[in-house]
Protein backbone atom coordinates (compact mmCIF):
# COMPACT_ATOMS: atom_id res chain seq x y z
CA UNK A 1 0.00 0.00 0.00
CA UNK A 2 2.63 2.30 0.99
CA UNK A 3 4.12 1.81 -2.41
CA UNK A 4 1.27 2.39 -4.33
CA UNK A 5 1.07 5.91 -2.37
CA UNK A 6 4.62 6.51 -3.08
CA UNK A 7 4.73 5.89 -6.52
CA UNK A 8 0.82 7.93 -6.74
CA UNK A 9 2.67 10.65 -5.78
CA UNK A 10 5.61 10.35 -8.14
CA UNK A 11 3.11 10.27 -10.69
CA UNK A 12 2.16 13.67 -9.47
CA UNK A 13 5.21 15.15 -9.29
CA UNK A 14 6.15 14.25 -13.00
CA UNK A 15 2.27 15.60 -13.95
CA UNK A 16 2.94 18.84 -12.33
CA UNK A 17 6.65 19.42 -13.31
CA UNK A 18 5.63 18.22 -17.20
CA UNK A 19 3.57 21.46 -16.55
CA UNK A 20 5.80 23.69 -15.55
CA UNK A 21 8.20 22.50 -18.05
CA UNK A 22 5.29 23.30 -20.94
CA UNK A 23 4.31 26.63 -19.31
CA UNK A 24 7.73 27.70 -19.26
CA UNK A 25 7.68 26.49 -23.09
CA UNK A 26 4.38 28.75 -23.76
CA UNK A 27 6.41 31.82 -22.28
CA UNK A 28 8.91 31.64 -24.72
CA UNK A 29 9.93 32.02 -28.05
CA UNK A 30 6.70 34.45 -28.54
CA UNK A 31 7.82 36.85 -32.08
CA UNK A 32 5.62 40.34 -32.77
CA UNK A 33 7.81 40.79 -35.89
CA UNK A 34 10.60 43.25 -36.67
CA UNK A 35 10.27 46.43 -35.69
CA UNK A 36 11.06 48.32 -38.94
CA UNK A 37 10.06 45.39 -41.14
CA UNK A 38 8.68 45.92 -44.92
CA UNK A 39 5.52 45.12 -46.15
CA UNK A 40 2.95 45.56 -48.97
CA UNK A 41 -0.48 46.55 -48.77
CA UNK A 42 -2.92 45.41 -51.81
CA UNK A 43 -5.87 47.03 -51.96
CA UNK A 44 -8.00 44.62 -54.29
CA UNK A 45 -10.66 47.67 -55.01
CA UNK A 46 -7.54 49.40 -57.71
CA UNK A 47 -6.96 46.07 -59.60
CA UNK A 48 -8.29 45.21 -63.17
CA UNK A 49 -6.40 42.23 -63.44
CA UNK A 50 -4.12 43.23 -66.25
CA UNK A 51 -1.73 40.27 -64.92
CA UNK A 52 1.28 42.67 -65.25
CA UNK A 53 2.85 41.93 -62.23
CA UNK A 54 3.01 38.15 -63.01
CA UNK A 55 5.37 38.88 -65.95
CA UNK A 56 7.45 41.43 -63.90
CA UNK A 57 7.93 38.81 -61.42
CA UNK A 58 8.56 36.30 -64.19
CA UNK A 59 10.82 38.48 -65.94
CA UNK A 60 12.96 39.60 -62.40
CA UNK A 61 12.65 35.73 -61.03
CA UNK A 62 14.33 34.40 -64.26
CA UNK A 63 11.19 31.93 -64.30
CA UNK A 64 10.82 30.05 -67.25
CA UNK A 65 8.44 31.10 -69.99
CA UNK A 66 4.43 30.72 -69.66
CA UNK A 67 1.93 28.38 -71.25
CA UNK A 68 -0.26 31.11 -71.70
CA UNK A 69 0.81 34.62 -72.26
CA UNK A 70 0.66 37.17 -69.53
CA UNK A 71 -2.18 39.05 -71.63
CA UNK A 72 -4.26 35.80 -71.93
CA UNK A 73 -7.56 36.78 -69.49
CA UNK A 74 -8.64 33.14 -70.16
CA UNK A 75 -6.36 31.72 -67.56
CA UNK A 76 -9.15 33.36 -65.00
CA UNK A 77 -11.48 30.33 -65.96
CA UNK A 78 -10.13 28.48 -62.53
CA UNK A 79 -8.39 29.58 -59.88
CA UNK A 80 -4.67 29.01 -59.89
CA UNK A 81 -2.04 28.85 -57.10
CA UNK A 82 1.68 29.76 -57.20
CA UNK A 83 3.67 27.26 -59.11
CA UNK A 84 7.45 26.50 -59.24
CA UNK A 85 6.96 28.48 -62.88
CA UNK A 86 4.88 31.62 -61.39
CA UNK A 87 5.20 32.72 -58.00
CA UNK A 88 2.18 34.87 -58.17
CA UNK A 89 -0.90 34.62 -59.68
CA UNK A 90 -3.82 36.54 -60.11
CA UNK A 91 -7.20 35.08 -60.16
CA UNK A 92 -10.78 36.49 -60.85
CA UNK A 93 -13.45 36.06 -58.69
CA UNK A 94 -17.40 37.17 -59.82
CA UNK A 95 -19.22 38.65 -57.03
CA UNK A 96 -22.44 39.43 -57.53
CA UNK A 97 -20.90 43.19 -56.63
CA UNK A 98 -22.24 46.08 -58.90
CA UNK A 99 -18.43 47.01 -59.30
CA UNK A 100 -17.93 43.72 -61.50
CA UNK A 101 -15.60 40.86 -60.61
CA UNK A 102 -12.81 40.96 -58.40
CA UNK A 103 -9.02 40.19 -58.88
CA UNK A 104 -6.96 38.72 -56.59
CA UNK A 105 -3.16 38.80 -56.46
CA UNK A 106 -1.82 35.98 -54.99
CA UNK A 107 1.48 35.25 -53.72
CA UNK A 108 3.80 34.06 -50.46
CA UNK A 109 2.52 36.74 -47.64
CA UNK A 110 5.43 36.86 -45.76
CA UNK A 111 4.43 36.13 -42.22
CA UNK A 112 5.43 37.77 -38.99
CA UNK A 113 5.89 33.86 -37.54
CA UNK A 114 6.04 31.40 -40.69
CA UNK A 115 4.87 28.40 -40.82
CA UNK A 116 7.20 27.16 -43.41
CA UNK A 117 10.66 28.14 -41.43
CA UNK A 118 8.96 26.21 -38.45
CA UNK A 119 8.21 22.99 -40.19
CA UNK A 120 11.48 23.09 -42.13
CA UNK A 121 14.14 20.66 -40.30
CA UNK A 122 17.33 21.69 -42.43
CA UNK A 123 16.29 25.47 -41.30
CA UNK A 124 16.32 26.11 -45.43
CA UNK A 125 14.22 29.47 -44.43
CA UNK A 126 14.95 32.63 -42.90
CA UNK A 127 13.35 35.30 -41.87
CA UNK A 128 15.05 39.06 -42.69
CA UNK A 129 14.66 42.17 -41.01
CA UNK A 130 13.25 43.66 -44.35
CA UNK A 131 10.21 40.95 -43.75
CA UNK A 132 11.70 38.66 -46.33
CA UNK A 133 10.84 35.34 -46.24
CA UNK A 134 13.55 33.65 -48.06
CA UNK A 135 14.86 30.14 -48.00
CA UNK A 136 18.39 28.30 -49.05
CA UNK A 137 17.56 26.06 -52.06
CA UNK A 138 21.04 24.25 -51.14
CA UNK A 139 20.09 22.93 -48.03
CA UNK A 140 16.60 21.78 -49.03
CA UNK A 141 15.98 18.30 -49.31
CA UNK A 142 12.72 18.75 -50.76
CA UNK A 143 10.41 16.93 -47.86
CA UNK A 144 7.72 19.19 -48.56
CA UNK A 145 6.63 19.75 -44.91
CA UNK A 146 6.50 24.04 -46.07
CA UNK A 147 4.00 22.91 -48.44
CA UNK A 148 1.83 21.23 -45.96
CA UNK A 149 2.67 23.73 -43.32
CA UNK A 150 1.65 26.83 -45.14
CA UNK A 151 -1.94 28.21 -44.19
CA UNK A 152 -1.80 30.28 -47.67
CA UNK A 153 -0.80 26.83 -49.77
CA UNK A 154 1.86 28.93 -51.29
CA UNK A 155 5.09 27.67 -51.79
CA UNK A 156 5.82 25.41 -54.68
CA UNK A 157 7.56 22.93 -55.87
CA UNK A 158 9.68 21.97 -58.78
CA UNK A 159 8.19 18.55 -59.64
CA UNK A 160 9.77 18.74 -63.22
CA UNK A 161 12.84 18.21 -61.61
CA UNK A 162 14.14 14.44 -61.13
CA UNK A 163 17.02 15.04 -59.57
CA UNK A 164 17.14 17.78 -57.32
CA UNK A 165 13.66 18.86 -56.66
CA UNK A 166 13.28 22.16 -54.22
CA UNK A 167 10.87 24.49 -53.00
CA UNK A 168 9.85 27.49 -55.16
CA UNK A 169 8.18 30.50 -53.98
CA UNK A 170 8.20 34.34 -53.70
CA UNK A 171 11.16 35.82 -52.16
CA UNK A 172 9.85 39.49 -51.74
CA UNK A 173 12.80 40.08 -54.41
CA UNK A 174 14.99 40.02 -51.46
CA UNK A 175 18.16 39.23 -53.65
CA UNK A 176 17.81 41.90 -56.21
CA UNK A 177 15.87 44.41 -54.60
CA UNK A 178 14.28 44.94 -50.95
CA UNK A 179 17.86 43.96 -49.67
CA UNK A 180 19.04 47.02 -51.45
CA UNK A 181 15.29 49.31 -50.05
CA UNK A 182 14.00 49.27 -53.71
CA UNK A 183 10.59 47.78 -54.09
CA UNK A 184 9.24 44.18 -55.33
CA UNK A 185 9.66 43.94 -59.21
CA UNK A 186 5.10 43.22 -58.82
CA UNK A 187 4.84 46.79 -56.37
CA UNK A 188 6.90 48.83 -59.21
CA UNK A 189 5.00 47.44 -62.69
CA UNK A 190 1.53 47.67 -61.17
CA UNK A 191 0.10 50.53 -63.34
CA UNK A 192 -2.77 50.85 -60.98
CA UNK A 193 -0.83 51.33 -57.82
CA UNK A 194 -2.56 48.18 -56.52
CA UNK A 195 0.39 47.63 -54.52
CA UNK A 196 1.35 50.00 -52.17
CA UNK A 197 5.63 49.55 -50.91
CA UNK A 198 6.43 50.59 -47.05
CA UNK A 199 6.77 49.88 -43.24
CA UNK A 200 3.79 47.73 -42.42
CA UNK A 201 3.49 50.06 -39.64
CA UNK A 202 2.85 52.60 -42.70
CA UNK A 203 0.83 50.87 -44.29
CA UNK A 204 -1.27 49.53 -41.44
CA UNK A 205 -2.06 53.35 -40.64
CA UNK A 206 -2.53 54.33 -44.57
CA UNK A 207 -5.22 51.20 -44.87
CA UNK A 208 -7.18 51.89 -41.88
CA UNK A 209 -7.60 55.85 -43.37
CA UNK A 210 -8.55 54.44 -46.54
CA UNK A 211 -11.15 52.27 -45.02
CA UNK A 212 -12.11 55.29 -42.67
CA UNK A 213 -12.09 58.05 -45.47
CA UNK A 214 -13.84 55.52 -47.92
CA UNK A 215 -16.14 53.54 -45.93
CA UNK A 216 -18.58 52.12 -48.82
CA UNK A 217 -15.45 51.35 -50.64
CA UNK A 218 -13.86 49.02 -48.10
CA UNK A 219 -14.78 45.64 -45.43
CA UNK A 220 -13.68 47.23 -42.42
CA UNK A 221 -11.08 44.73 -42.25
CA UNK A 222 -7.19 44.71 -43.07
CA UNK A 223 -6.57 40.53 -43.71
CA UNK A 224 -3.07 40.00 -42.56
CA UNK A 225 -2.79 42.59 -39.73
CA UNK A 226 -3.64 39.52 -37.39
CA UNK A 227 -4.13 36.72 -39.20
CA UNK A 228 -1.47 33.93 -38.10
CA UNK A 229 0.44 36.17 -36.48
CA UNK A 230 0.05 39.01 -38.75
CA UNK A 231 2.23 38.91 -42.38
CA UNK A 232 4.18 41.47 -44.36
CA UNK A 233 2.01 41.83 -47.21
CA UNK A 234 -1.63 43.11 -46.15
CA UNK A 235 -4.52 42.94 -47.95
CA UNK A 236 -7.70 45.44 -48.40
CA UNK A 237 -11.03 44.67 -50.15
CA UNK A 238 -14.33 46.04 -51.18
CA UNK A 239 -16.53 42.83 -50.84
CA UNK A 240 -16.12 40.31 -48.18
CA UNK A 241 -12.92 38.28 -48.24
CA UNK A 242 -13.97 34.62 -48.23
CA UNK A 243 -15.78 35.68 -51.63
CA UNK A 244 -12.46 36.39 -53.20
CA UNK A 245 -10.97 32.97 -51.64
CA UNK A 246 -9.45 34.29 -48.43
CA UNK A 247 -9.39 31.75 -45.48
CA UNK A 248 -10.92 34.05 -43.20
CA UNK A 249 -11.51 30.92 -40.07
CA UNK A 250 -7.94 31.14 -39.97
CA UNK A 251 -6.77 31.73 -36.34
CA UNK A 252 -4.95 35.57 -35.36
CA UNK A 253 -2.46 32.80 -33.22
CA UNK A 254 0.46 31.62 -35.40
CA UNK A 255 0.92 28.28 -36.50
CA UNK A 256 3.46 27.24 -34.98
CA UNK A 257 1.34 27.88 -31.23
CA UNK A 258 -0.42 24.74 -32.57
CA UNK A 259 2.90 22.77 -32.03
CA UNK A 260 4.79 25.09 -29.65
CA UNK A 261 3.14 23.30 -25.81
CA UNK A 262 3.87 19.84 -27.64
CA UNK A 263 7.46 20.72 -28.90
CA UNK A 264 7.87 22.92 -25.74
CA UNK A 265 7.32 18.84 -23.78
CA UNK A 266 9.95 17.04 -26.27
CA UNK A 267 12.78 18.03 -24.59
CA UNK A 268 11.25 17.37 -21.44
CA UNK A 269 10.11 13.53 -22.47
CA UNK A 270 13.77 12.98 -23.80
CA UNK A 271 15.58 13.86 -20.29
CA UNK A 272 13.31 13.52 -17.74
CA UNK A 273 11.32 10.62 -18.52
CA UNK A 274 14.03 8.50 -18.91
CA UNK A 275 15.56 8.59 -15.55
CA UNK A 276 12.24 8.94 -14.00
CA UNK A 277 10.89 5.31 -15.45
CA UNK A 278 14.20 3.79 -14.97
CA UNK A 279 13.84 4.89 -11.33
CA UNK A 280 10.28 3.23 -11.12
CA UNK A 281 11.48 0.12 -12.63
CA UNK A 282 14.15 0.34 -10.17
CA UNK A 283 12.33 0.44 -7.47
CA UNK A 284 9.59 -2.04 -8.85
CA UNK A 285 11.87 -4.40 -9.11
CA UNK A 286 14.38 -3.70 -6.29
CA UNK A 287 12.28 -5.80 -3.74
CA UNK A 288 10.41 -7.86 -6.33
CA UNK A 289 12.79 -11.08 -5.32
CA UNK A 290 11.50 -10.34 -1.44
CA UNK A 291 7.75 -10.12 -2.23
CA UNK A 292 8.36 -13.26 -4.11
CA UNK A 293 9.44 -14.72 -1.16
CA UNK A 294 6.95 -13.06 0.89
CA UNK A 295 4.27 -14.25 -1.14
CA UNK A 296 5.09 -17.60 -1.08
CA UNK A 297 5.32 -18.02 2.65
CA UNK A 298 2.34 -16.29 3.59
CA UNK A 299 0.03 -16.18 0.50
CA UNK A 300 -2.50 -13.54 -0.04
CA UNK A 301 -3.03 -12.00 3.67
CA UNK A 302 -0.46 -9.43 3.12
CA UNK A 303 -1.47 -8.27 -0.09
CA UNK A 304 -5.92 -7.38 0.20
CA UNK A 305 -7.22 -6.37 3.38
CA UNK B 1 -10.51 86.16 -44.11
CA UNK B 2 -8.68 87.43 -40.97
CA UNK B 3 -9.93 91.26 -39.99
CA UNK B 4 -11.21 93.50 -42.96
CA UNK B 5 -7.87 95.94 -43.72
CA UNK B 6 -8.05 97.87 -46.46
CA UNK B 7 -10.71 97.04 -48.81
CA UNK B 8 -9.58 98.44 -51.77
CA UNK B 9 -5.72 96.88 -51.01
CA UNK B 10 -8.21 93.62 -50.86
CA UNK B 11 -9.68 94.72 -54.08
CA UNK B 12 -6.31 95.27 -55.54
CA UNK B 13 -4.79 91.64 -54.63
CA UNK B 14 -8.42 90.03 -55.93
CA UNK B 15 -7.98 91.31 -59.15
CA UNK B 16 -3.99 90.40 -59.25
CA UNK B 17 -5.08 86.81 -58.26
CA UNK B 18 -7.11 86.38 -60.95
CA UNK B 19 -5.21 88.20 -63.60
CA UNK B 20 -1.76 87.15 -62.97
CA UNK B 21 -2.12 83.24 -63.20
CA UNK B 22 -4.56 83.27 -65.58
CA UNK B 23 -2.16 84.84 -67.75
CA UNK B 24 0.60 82.90 -66.83
CA UNK B 25 -1.38 79.97 -66.42
CA UNK B 26 -2.68 80.17 -70.04
CA UNK B 27 0.99 80.53 -71.33
CA UNK B 28 2.41 77.16 -69.41
CA UNK B 29 -0.64 75.33 -69.96
CA UNK B 30 0.57 72.42 -72.80
CA UNK B 31 -1.45 71.59 -75.91
CA UNK B 32 0.10 67.88 -75.39
CA UNK B 33 2.01 66.14 -73.21
CA UNK B 34 4.52 63.62 -74.03
CA UNK B 35 4.39 60.72 -71.12
CA UNK B 36 7.18 58.17 -71.60
CA UNK B 37 7.89 56.36 -68.55
CA UNK B 38 6.85 53.40 -69.27
CA UNK B 39 9.34 53.30 -72.42
CA UNK B 40 10.67 50.09 -71.39
CA UNK B 41 7.32 48.23 -72.59
CA UNK B 42 5.33 51.18 -74.33
CA UNK B 43 5.89 53.48 -77.47
CA UNK B 44 5.58 56.99 -75.34
CA UNK B 45 1.87 57.88 -75.30
CA UNK B 46 1.07 61.57 -76.45
CA UNK B 47 -1.58 62.99 -74.36
CA UNK B 48 -3.66 65.46 -75.97
CA UNK B 49 -3.98 67.82 -73.36
CA UNK B 50 -6.10 70.63 -75.28
CA UNK B 51 -8.98 68.14 -76.19
CA UNK B 52 -9.47 67.01 -72.36
CA UNK B 53 -9.87 70.72 -71.30
CA UNK B 54 -12.08 71.11 -74.09
CA UNK B 55 -14.04 68.32 -73.23
CA UNK B 56 -14.33 68.75 -69.69
CA UNK B 57 -13.72 72.49 -68.80
CA UNK B 58 -13.46 71.68 -65.02
CA UNK B 59 -9.86 71.59 -64.24
CA UNK B 60 -10.44 70.24 -60.98
CA UNK B 61 -11.99 66.84 -62.23
CA UNK B 62 -8.24 65.51 -62.96
CA UNK B 63 -6.54 68.28 -60.95
CA UNK B 64 -8.17 68.71 -57.39
CA UNK B 65 -8.18 71.98 -56.44
CA UNK B 66 -4.41 73.10 -57.40
CA UNK B 67 -5.43 75.44 -60.39
CA UNK B 68 -7.32 77.37 -57.78
CA UNK B 69 -10.71 75.37 -58.64
CA UNK B 70 -13.28 73.93 -55.92
CA UNK B 71 -12.18 70.81 -54.95
CA UNK B 72 -14.29 67.34 -55.68
CA UNK B 73 -13.29 65.13 -52.69
CA UNK B 74 -15.34 66.40 -49.50
CA UNK B 75 -12.07 65.19 -47.45
CA UNK B 76 -10.11 67.70 -49.28
CA UNK B 77 -12.63 70.25 -48.90
CA UNK B 78 -12.19 70.88 -45.15
CA UNK B 79 -8.54 72.49 -45.93
CA UNK B 80 -8.14 73.58 -49.58
CA UNK B 81 -12.30 75.32 -50.21
CA UNK B 82 -10.62 78.84 -50.79
CA UNK B 83 -7.02 77.94 -51.16
CA UNK B 84 -6.48 79.26 -54.83
CA UNK B 85 -3.97 77.69 -57.07
CA UNK B 86 -0.46 76.32 -56.49
CA UNK B 87 2.67 77.32 -57.30
CA UNK B 88 3.08 74.63 -59.64
CA UNK B 89 -0.02 72.34 -60.95
CA UNK B 90 1.98 69.65 -63.24
CA UNK B 91 0.69 66.07 -61.55
CA UNK B 92 4.38 64.98 -60.94
CA UNK B 93 4.83 67.60 -58.77
CA UNK B 94 3.30 66.01 -55.67
CA UNK B 95 2.70 62.23 -57.47
CA UNK B 96 6.33 60.84 -57.47
CA UNK B 97 7.68 58.95 -60.52
CA UNK B 98 9.32 56.36 -58.11
CA UNK B 99 6.98 56.37 -55.18
CA UNK B 100 8.44 53.43 -53.08
CA UNK B 101 12.54 54.53 -53.16
CA UNK B 102 14.11 54.52 -50.22
CA UNK B 103 14.47 57.99 -50.26
CA UNK B 104 10.72 58.90 -50.87
CA UNK B 105 9.57 56.36 -48.17
CA UNK B 106 12.15 58.19 -46.21
CA UNK B 107 10.49 61.77 -46.81
CA UNK B 108 7.26 60.08 -46.33
CA UNK B 109 4.87 62.65 -44.70
CA UNK B 110 3.18 60.41 -41.56
CA UNK B 111 1.11 63.77 -40.70
CA UNK B 112 -2.48 63.16 -41.07
CA UNK B 113 -2.97 64.65 -44.78
CA UNK B 114 -1.34 63.90 -47.78
CA UNK B 115 0.18 60.52 -46.65
CA UNK B 116 -1.40 58.54 -48.55
CA UNK B 117 -0.09 60.04 -52.15
CA UNK B 118 -0.05 57.81 -55.18
CA UNK B 119 2.96 57.78 -57.29
CA UNK B 120 2.64 58.97 -60.96
CA UNK B 121 1.47 55.72 -62.60
CA UNK B 122 -0.59 55.06 -60.65
CA UNK B 123 -2.52 58.37 -60.60
CA UNK B 124 -2.47 58.49 -63.68
CA UNK B 125 -4.15 55.22 -64.29
CA UNK B 126 -6.44 55.92 -61.46
CA UNK B 127 -7.83 59.04 -62.83
CA UNK B 128 -7.56 58.47 -66.52
CA UNK B 129 -9.21 54.98 -67.08
CA UNK B 130 -11.96 55.64 -64.01
CA UNK B 131 -13.26 58.94 -65.90
CA UNK B 132 -12.98 56.74 -69.21
CA UNK B 133 -15.08 54.02 -67.65
CA UNK B 134 -17.68 56.79 -67.15
CA UNK B 135 -17.97 58.71 -69.54
CA UNK B 136 -17.03 55.75 -72.55
CA UNK B 137 -13.36 56.24 -73.27
CA UNK B 138 -10.95 53.98 -74.23
CA UNK B 139 -9.86 51.78 -71.35
CA UNK B 140 -7.80 48.57 -72.87
CA UNK B 141 -4.02 49.17 -72.14
CA UNK B 142 -3.36 49.19 -75.75
CA UNK B 143 -6.12 52.08 -76.52
CA UNK B 144 -3.28 54.04 -75.13
CA UNK B 145 -0.41 52.16 -74.78
CA UNK B 146 1.39 50.75 -78.25
CA UNK B 147 3.49 47.60 -77.33
CA UNK B 148 6.55 47.60 -78.41
CA UNK B 149 9.14 44.95 -78.94
CA UNK B 150 10.38 45.17 -75.31
CA UNK B 151 6.96 45.07 -73.98
CA UNK B 152 5.81 41.77 -76.70
CA UNK B 153 8.90 40.20 -75.26
CA UNK B 154 8.12 41.00 -71.19
CA UNK B 155 4.16 39.51 -71.59
CA UNK B 156 5.19 36.98 -73.83
CA UNK B 157 3.01 36.81 -76.11
CA UNK B 158 2.12 34.84 -79.10
CA UNK B 159 3.90 37.06 -81.75
CA UNK B 160 6.86 37.14 -79.50
CA UNK B 161 6.85 33.20 -78.29
CA UNK B 162 7.15 32.84 -82.34
CA UNK B 163 10.26 34.45 -82.49
CA UNK B 164 11.97 32.98 -79.23
CA UNK B 165 10.78 29.11 -80.60
CA UNK B 166 13.49 29.56 -83.66
CA UNK B 167 16.09 29.91 -81.21
CA UNK B 168 16.28 32.11 -78.23
CA UNK B 169 14.71 30.22 -76.44
CA UNK B 170 17.90 28.41 -75.46
CA UNK B 171 19.45 31.37 -74.02
CA UNK B 172 17.11 31.37 -70.76
CA UNK B 173 18.12 28.05 -69.85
Amino acid sequence: MKRRDFLKGCMACGTAATLVVSNQAWGIGTFEGYPEVMGVLVDLTRCVGCRTCEAACNREQKLPAPDEPFDDKSVFKEKRRPTEKAYTVVNRYDTNSPKGPVYRKIQCNHCNEPACLSSCFVNAYTKTSEGAVIYNSKVCVGCRNCLIACPFNVPGYSYSSAFNPVVKKCIFCYDTRLKYGKPPACVEVCPQEVLTFGHRNDLLRIGRERIKEKPERYVDHIFGEKEVGGTSWLYLAGVDFDKVGFDTTMSNDPILSNVKDFLGIVPMVLTIWPALFTGFHLLATKNKDHADHDNGHSGQEVGKP
Amino acid sequence: MKGTGNWFLWGGAMIALFAAPVGSWAKVTPDTLELNALIDLYEKVNFNHTRHIELLKDCGECHHHTTGTLAQNPHCMKCHKNSGATENVACRYCHLGQPFSAVALRQKDRSAYHNDIMGLKGAYHQACSGCHQKMGGPTGCQDCHVRSKRGEAFYSTSSFAHSQAKGEKKLQN
